[in-house]
């Protein structure tokens, strides 16, 4: 059972990494996702040819990309869709859609889309239902007549957001011609994907579309592994890979160590058998051969079980996972690989404690190996010295001696169940973490109700039109303009957020817990891009505007703020409006709402042409914790399962073990007068000291894991997850373990009580 | 001869020496029941035991003298028939009053020594003087199985003899009414085990200690005051020593 379970984790974690694997590829490559992706103004359908020609594409295709708000009946809330155009009378020929339900759009139908799939699924509409949208300004009805996937939206991510929305961000596909007429767009694009031929590098290629599509106001092409539904996909996938090296790694150790201490065992009590077998004139090696044929089949019997659970739970937990990416097809093909790896790590570790057993045993003269073995050797060692331990009772002195004997098996013994308490430690770090760090973002930086984006930059004034909104109680501007920074070779592309001096409505707040002025001369950047272009304060950056006129100037790093999430670089806004030598503009707004009148509020927002996106903050909240719980919580839980069984297990079985070596000794003072509570002391007073120690070591080991899993996984451009540990999670941990533990110890205890005495007494071991 | 000295004993509760019968059992059986087949161990057994006597039980194996001592001792209980020990109904006793009667009552003696090997000989002895009511020191106790200079040597320093010399110390130091032993000399030599053969008649004599001692050997029985013959479950021979012989005196 403890090989079977070492070794179903160890093919679970494995096998439902490979299979994730292998269906992303699978889909990306049915589908034919493109490696190159650019963003641009308002290019000629002209440009392809030259496009097609860079070398080392294969394919071109062009779209239109726009955003777009929604109303849907029965939802106040305005929700934003990013219209993507396909080709009416075709497939497109790359990043194809999975067609779930319905048909493509038709030609000459300009108001079928169709929508992707969660969205629908969030929103319960089908094909046949219908919704409104502003299109470029203009209200219209659209008929939805198919639903579908995209390898290209496995995380569809609205702007400025961090987590899936589906309720509050869809994807729209229409027609070709439909968006070209409602954007003027006839014969022109402003998105291409590109597919590369294989082994070609995309940094080449980028190069090349930037400067073929920079005079059309190119936002600069990115390659697959920074496109951002993949970008997030790839850093789940990383967190998968970095769970199914720690977990099983754990588990497999503890259950070889588990398993080698049980088979140890077992083969001390037969040693009289093997005096037996010597006797009669068997070989050592025979001997050993015996055993090891024993121990193999039953750790095959181990092993073949831990396949069948681990093939199951792997192809579960893949299931959970493609469930929650959306994708159309599964690929569960574990590696024979890993099957046998588990298999022969199992396996060793048995042998290993059956043959030192083994050797043992026939190491002694046959009449010997038969006779009982020698009372156990003790001696007077320095902690039986101490004062304090003078002072204790004989069962005491049992329970000090009896560990101090075996320090190994007693270590790890502890550290088994430290390592119980430290994975629930880690795994409630999660949530922590992202507590802090939700608690951080939107509720100290972030004071508004709602972020308004509008489709293109408007005159400062704006701002009076939607304080004019009702239930509106204040509003700020807010720019954010494309740029590039530039410190010698180094080089970041990002934006620049443009606030005005006395913004009160979202900070630029360091996680230290203070907020900083913005300065009118020069950057505040987030420290993380600091390190990444390797500057400091009073450092000079070059930064290139992807925005208005593109002016390039050389600004200095006035002050450094630390954030969790991005990398952020501020300066004024009225510093911006002079550099882009404009009249003071804005392209967002952010809001103060009367929570009282936000229905009226959202009507009529839903109504003006100017808007292209709003991003509530409760809902982003909200959403933030939805999706955390359903990806994270699952694992918490799972872990938490794991723990306890881990803790349980080790528990259960060294008290098994002992129980077992120390039968007789618990039947001889059984007989000598001592009741059942008596001698249930002395056994589980020896694991109870040794969980005693385990706790604070478990925490100890939690926060190091923790420490490592932040560091390596967790540590990115996009968010940087503190290490927060609330001091409940070590207490939850703690309970949990203590709650296994006591399982194991009632289990124990109700052997102990049926102890047969007079056979305990009567075999010699 | 066999069943009429039985009867002849249980006659009474005083025998001729005007010795008070603190053990009374009456038609005791025992069947254990192994797979398909009952194994009657004991087939109606009345037995007396009086205060101060040193009893030698001797049978072949399974002759049931083991689960004859296991049921006087409370280890185990009889299937049919009733022990009395004074005011004490064993055979109604539950676990809880047996244990409670073991350790107010008897010193267990057993082939295999039985110490606790993580404790030393002191501790071994504290191990019940620490849970009993008017106990000797274990310093007195070892001292009277002459064992007062190994007092801190652990069981596995310390010889088969002496280790079980230790565990007579352990049974007696609680100055138990009865002594219990069963083959105390089974895995001995014998120049050892007439070392704890002594010890036994010593704490007999000098603490008056009713004594039964379980063995095949013989001759033992004649350091004791009666001799009880056990085969097949059944008490075929009682016997009474007029001269009871010293350990040393015994030759085997």
């Amino acid at each position: 059972m403890i090989i079977a379970s070492g070794v179903g984790v160890m093919v679970m974690g494995l096998s439902a990494l490979e299979a994730l694997e292998e269906t992303t590829q699978a889909y990306y490559e049915r589908y034919r996702f493109a490696d190159v992706f650019a963003g641009v103004n308002r290019a000629p359908e002209g440009v392809v040819r030259q496009l097609a020609e860079i070398s080392g594409v294969s394919s071109v295709e062009t779209r239109i990309n726009k955003l777009a708000m929604l109303d849907i009946a029965d939802f106040d809330q305005p929700v934003i869709a990013q219209l993507v155009s396909i080709p009416e009378r075709s497939e497109p020929l790359l990043n194809r859609l999975v067609l779930r339900e319905g048909r493509f759009v038709a030609p000459g139908a300009p108001d079928e889309v169709v929508l992707n799939e969660p969205f629908a699924i969030a929103h319960e509409l089908s094909p046949g239902d219908q919704l409104h949208a502003i299109v470029n300004g203009k209200r219209r009805r659209l008929d939805i007549v198919g639903v579908a996937l995209s390898p290209e939206f496995v995380y569809a991510l609205g702007p400025g957001s961090l987590m899936p929305d589906d309720l509050r961000y869809g994807i729209v596909w229409m027609g070709r011609d439909a968006l070209a007429a409602a954007y003027d767009l006839a014969g022109a694009f402003n998105f291409v994907s590109l597919a590369l031929l294989p082994g070609t590098q995309p940094n080449a290629v980028i190069e090349s579309v930037d400067n073929l599509l920079s005079p059309y106001g190119g936002e600069s092409a990115v390659a697959r592994e920074n496109q951002l539904s993949n970008w997030f996909l790839m850093n789940e996938l990383d967190q998968v890979r970095t769970f199914s090296r720690i977990l099983p790694s754990i588990f497999l150790i503890v259950a070889a160590f588990l398993t080698n201490m049980v088979l140890a065992r077992l083969i001390a009590i037969e040693r009289a058998e093997i005096g037996l077998l010597k006797s009669f004139g068997y070989s050592n090696f025979q001997i050993a051969w015996h055993y090891a044929k024993l121990v193999i089949a039953m750790s095959l019997v181990g092993i073949v079980l831990g396949w069948m659970i681990g093939a199951g739970l792997g192809r579960y937990n893949t299931m959970t996972y493609a469930n929650m990416f959306h994708f159309p097809l599964l690929i569960f093909r574990p590696n024979p690989m890993v099957f046998v790896l588990a298999g022969l790590i199992s396996l060793i570790a048995a042998l290993i404690g059956c043959l030192g057993a083994v050797a043992k045993a026939v190491r002694l003269p046959p009449a010997e190996a038969m006779r009982p073995p020698e009372p156990a050797q003790y001696k007077q060692g320095l902690l039986t010295r101490l004062r304090v331990v003078r002072a204790l009772d004989q069962s005491s002195r049992i329970v000090l001696r009896q560990l101090t004997r075996r320090p190994w098996r007693s270590a790890f013994t502890s550290l088994g169940v430290a390592f119980s308490v430290a994975v629930m430690v880690m795994a409630l770090q999660w949530l922590d973490s992202i507590e802090t760090m939700v608690d951080v973002y939107f509720n100290d930086a972030q004071r508004q109700d709602a972020m308004i984006a509008l489709n293109q930059p408007q005159p400062s004034r704006v701002v009076n039109d939607f304080l004019h909104l009702p239930g509106v109680l204040a509003a700020e501007p807010l720019r954010w303009v494309g740029a590039d920074f530039h410190v010698g070779s180094r080089m970041h592309r990002g934006a620049i957020q443009a606030v005005t001096p006395d913004a009160g409505l979202q900070l630029v707040y360091d996680v230290r817990g203070h907020s900083i002025r913005v300065p009118p001369d020069g950057l505040v950047i987030g420290t993380e891009l600091a390190k990444k272009l390797d500057v400091s304060i009073g450092d000079m950056v070059w930064v290139k505007i992807r925005d208005g006129r593109r002016p390039e100037v050389q600004l200095p790093v006035i002050e450094l703020v630390e954030t969790y999430i991005d990398l952020p670089a501020y300066m004024d806004l009225a510093a911006l409006n002079r550099l882009l030598r404009e009249s003071p503009r804005t392209d967002m707004v952010n809001v103060l709402i009367d929570h009282a009148r936000t229905d009226e509020f959202y009507s009529e927002l839903k109504q003006m042409p100017r808007v292209s996106a709003v991003m509530f903050r409760q809902s982003a909240i909200n959403n933030f914790r939805d999706t955390m719980a359903e990806t994270i919580v699952i694992f918490v839980n799972f872990f938490g399962a794991f723990a306890a069984a881990l803790g349980f297990g080790v528990v259960y079985n060294s008290a098994r073990i002992t129980l077992s070596e120390r039968g007789r000794e618990l039947a001889s003072l059984r007989v000598l007068g001592f009741s059942r509570a008596a001698i249930s002391y002395i056994l589980l007073a020896e694991v109870g000291l040794l969980i005693l120690l385990a706790l604070p070591l478990g925490c100890l080991i939690g926060w190091s894991l923790a420490w490592f899993i932040v560091k390596t996984s967790f540590e990115n451009e996009l968010f940087r997850l503190p290490l927060v540990i609330y001091p409940s999670s070590y207490g939850i941990a703690i309970c949990i373990t203590l709650l296994a533990t006591v399982v194991s110890a009632v289990l124990v205890r109700r052997r102990l009580d049926r102890l047969d005495l007079i056979a305990v007494l009567k075999t010699r071991e | 001869m066999s069943r009429g000295g039985a009867t002849a004993i249980t006659s009474t509760n005083q025998d001729d020496a005007g010795l008070e019968a603190i053990f009374c059992a009456e038609a005791i059986s025992k069947i254990y029941t192994m797979g398909e087949v009952k194994v009657h161990a004991l087939r109606g057994v009345d037995l007396e035991l009086y205060g101060g006597e040193l009893v030698v039980l001797l049978g072949a194996s399974g002759s049931g003298k083991s689960t004859l001592l296991n049921i006087l001792g409370g280890l185990d209980v009889p299937t049919s028939g009733s022990v009395r020990y004074r005011d004490h109904e064993l055979s109604q006793y539950g676990q809880r009053e047996l244990t409670r009667y073991r350790l107010d009552h008897v010193g267990f003696i057993f082939q295999f020594y039985n110490l606790i090997p993580s404790l030393t000989a002191r501790e071994n002895v504290a191990l019940v003087t620490e849970i009993s009511k008017n106990p000797m020191t274990p310093e007195d106790a070892l001292a009277l199985v002459d064992m007062q200079d190994r007092l801190d040597h652990f069981p596995a320093q310390l010889s088969g003899g002496e280790q079980q010399r230790v565990a007579v110390a352990r049974a007696i130091a609680k100055r138990p009414e009865v002594l219990l032993c069963d083959e105390p000399t089974g895995a001995l030599d014998v120049a050892t085990g007439i070392t704890v053969l002594e010890a036994i008649g010593k704490v007999n004599s000098e603490i008056g200690t009713t004594t039964v001692v379980i063995t095949h050997n013989a001759v033992i029985g004649g350091m004791a005051d009666r001799i009880i013959t056990l085969a097949d479950g059944s008490i075929v021979d009682v016997q009474r020593n007029d001269r009871k012989l010293q350990a040393h005196e015994l030759v085997w």
